[in-house]
């Protein structure tokens, strides 16, 4: 239905994940953040790559995509990794050359927490691959509708994220009409340090601007003109309905968790029993 | 019958504004009518479309739209449900990131019931000729395709004016072509009453009715042959007239006996040929 729409990381196919209820989809995502912290042995992040892998397989995702999405991440899970390799404290030392030490409770936790990292990013990852933008916006705005009592603006929320969407594309083409406006007139937006590369993009941003500002009073008349008279009283063309598969999506998260409970549980007695 | 829009010794000022943007308007719209209001850049047209449909009150008089006055606040939502509004730029007015849930966008507002959409969102989506890109995104469409989104979008309110300010202004010459066969055909087979705001004049030529605005003021009111009859007076308030009028006036001039008023190239033709073999 969006296929030519090219925004976020959506990745359209169709799938069973695909058709999953964007609101149970993000709970389940908060879900399984919870379950990735809870991991606390090898085995147990082992549980959980099979898990992701499963779901990458359901959702008709190739697992190499979502690897790939490990990548701008490189540096910060490469930071994590040495930073607690190396300044973790006390613990039984491994190596010691002069002022480098590193301990064996220092690398499983260097391990720990990048390994953390990973599953957290594939996880949302999963989420937003397999979730169409608008749909999020709908299920964001859905999960947050009973905070209205607290007088909570989730539907105001819901409605400027579905036309922040709406205009990604306009302002896009907007801004390279401007750009290429200003290059006509001699502006240089290539040459130069950063400081000089910043200073050539004002140009770029007040027009840009402006226009934002006149298109958003624009609409906001056009939307007043169609009678929107915020979010009371009003019907949905698009409703969401949490089916069968939501429930059983719901029971192999359960399923996910509690095994990683059991083996937080189990495996240390195990060890306890052997050593 | 009742006259759909009743505008009544209309002023309006803005609020920041000293001199009123319009002064004294009084003018009527009967149903099933297509008229055009024309007059050049700050004429006060603009401001007149906006009074139409509640989205500005009268400073002084009274507008009143289908039976209902717009100073009436509780009567806001019906009255723009009855006087469906389409802007002058395609890209500010469309909400949704698909066609269809733009179209269904008023009915959302009107709370009509879900099960109602669908159906209210094909027909209004085949009346502008748009069926066939309802899962499209508005962003591919042209100019005159979006333009076209936005009639349907207020055709699925079932509205019983429309009212198009300079909605062809930004388009090429085919999307404007596009927009206004559009809104003639829902004119003339659905009975809507159109009240289309411009300052082309081949369009205003085209309506059964053209009121000229100057100065916040109405110059001149009458079908487009009574009023493009006068170029003289319409080159003061700097507008031209259509091309074959301004021509039928210079050969009027040169001698040969032509009616005045002439409107098209084909009632050009016709003319001419009359005078030039009486016989037929």
């Amino acid at each position: 239905m969006l296929k030519n729409i090219t925004m976020g990381q959506y990745y359209p196919v169709d799938s069973l994940v695909h058709r999953l209820d964007p609101r149970v989809k993000i709970v389940l995502a908060i879900a399984f953040i919870v379950a990735v912290f809870m991991v606390h042995t090898l085995a147990g992040y082992a549980v959980i790559l099979g898990f992701v892998y499963m779901v990458s397989r359901l959702s008709n995702i190739p697992f190499k995509m979502l690897a790939k999405g490990l990548k701008p991440l490189r540096f910060i899970l490469i930071l994590t990794f040495l930073l607690n390799l190396f300044f973790s404290g006390e613990g039984t030392p491994l190596v010691e050359l002069s002022f480098i030490r590193i301990t064996r409770e220092g690398l499983m936790q260097a391990i720990h927490y990048s390994l953390r990292l990973v599953f957290l990013v594939m996880g949302t990852s999963l989420l937003t691959l397999t979730t169409s933008p608008i749909m999020l916006s709908d299920g964001i705005e859905l999960l947050l509708s009973p905070l209205k009592i607290i007088r909570f603006p989730a539907h105001e929320l819901g409605m400027m994220m579905s036309i922040a969407l709406r205009f990604i594309p306009t302002l896009l083409e907007e801004t390279d009409k401007i750009q290429k406006a200003q290059m006509a007139r001699g502006a240089d937006f290539e040459s130069g340090n950063l400081l000089q590369r910043a200073k050539a993009m004002v140009p770029l941003l007040v027009p840009l601007f402006v226009s934002a500002f006149r298109r958003a009073g624009d609409l906001a008349m056009a939307m007043e003109a169609r009678c929107y008279h915020g979010g009371e009283h009003r019907t949905r063309m698009r409703v969401l309905k949490v089916t069968k598969n939501d429930w059983l999506a719901c029971a192999v998260m359960a399923g996910l968790i509690l095994l990683i409970v059991a083996e937080g549980l189990v495996l240390p007695m195990v060890e306890g029993i052997f050593l | 019958m009742e006259e759909r829009i009743k505008v009544e010794q209309v002023s309006f000022t803005y609020e920041e504004a000293e001199d009123p943007a319009l002064t004294g308007i009084d003018m009527k719209v009967q149903p099933g009518e297509f008229v055009a209001v024309l007059g050049h850049n700050g004429s006060g047209k603009s401001t007149l479309a906006k009074l139409l449909n509640a989205l500005y009150i009268p400073t002084q008089g009274a507008v009143v739209v289908c039976g209902l006055d717009t100073r009436d606040e509780d009567k806001i939502w019906d009255i723009r449900q009855q006087a469906g509004m389409i802007f002058q730029n395609p890209d500010n007015q469309i909400v949704a990131t698909v066609v269809k849930e733009d179209v269904a966008f008023g009915l959302e507002n009107l709370g009509v019931p879900t099960e109602e959409m669908p159906g209210r969102i094909e027909s209004a989506l085949s009346a502008v000729r748009m069926n066939e890109f309802a899962d499209s995104a508005p962003h591919m469409l042209s100019g005159g395709q979006k333009q076209r989104v936005a009639i349907a979008g207020i055709l699925a309110m079932e509205p019983s004016v429309i009212i198009a300010d300079e909605a062809t202004a930004m388009l090429d010459p085919s999307g404007r072509q596009e927009v206004l066969d559009t809104v003639r055909r829902l004119n003339r087979h659905k009975g809507i009453t159109v009240v289309w705001i411009t300052h082309f004049m081949e369009e205003a030529a085209q309506a059964d009715r053209v009121v000229v605005i100057n100065q916040g003021r109405i110059a001149r009111i009458g079908t487009p042959r009574e009023v493009f009859q006068h170029i003289d007076e319409m080159r003061d308030l700097h507008l031209d007239v259509p091309h074959m009028t301004a021509l039928a006036a210079e050969l009027h001039k040169g001698g040969m006996p032509l009616p005045q008023g002439i409107l098209s190239v084909d009632e050009m033709a016709e003319e001419v040929c009359k005078l030039l073999c009486p016989s037929n």
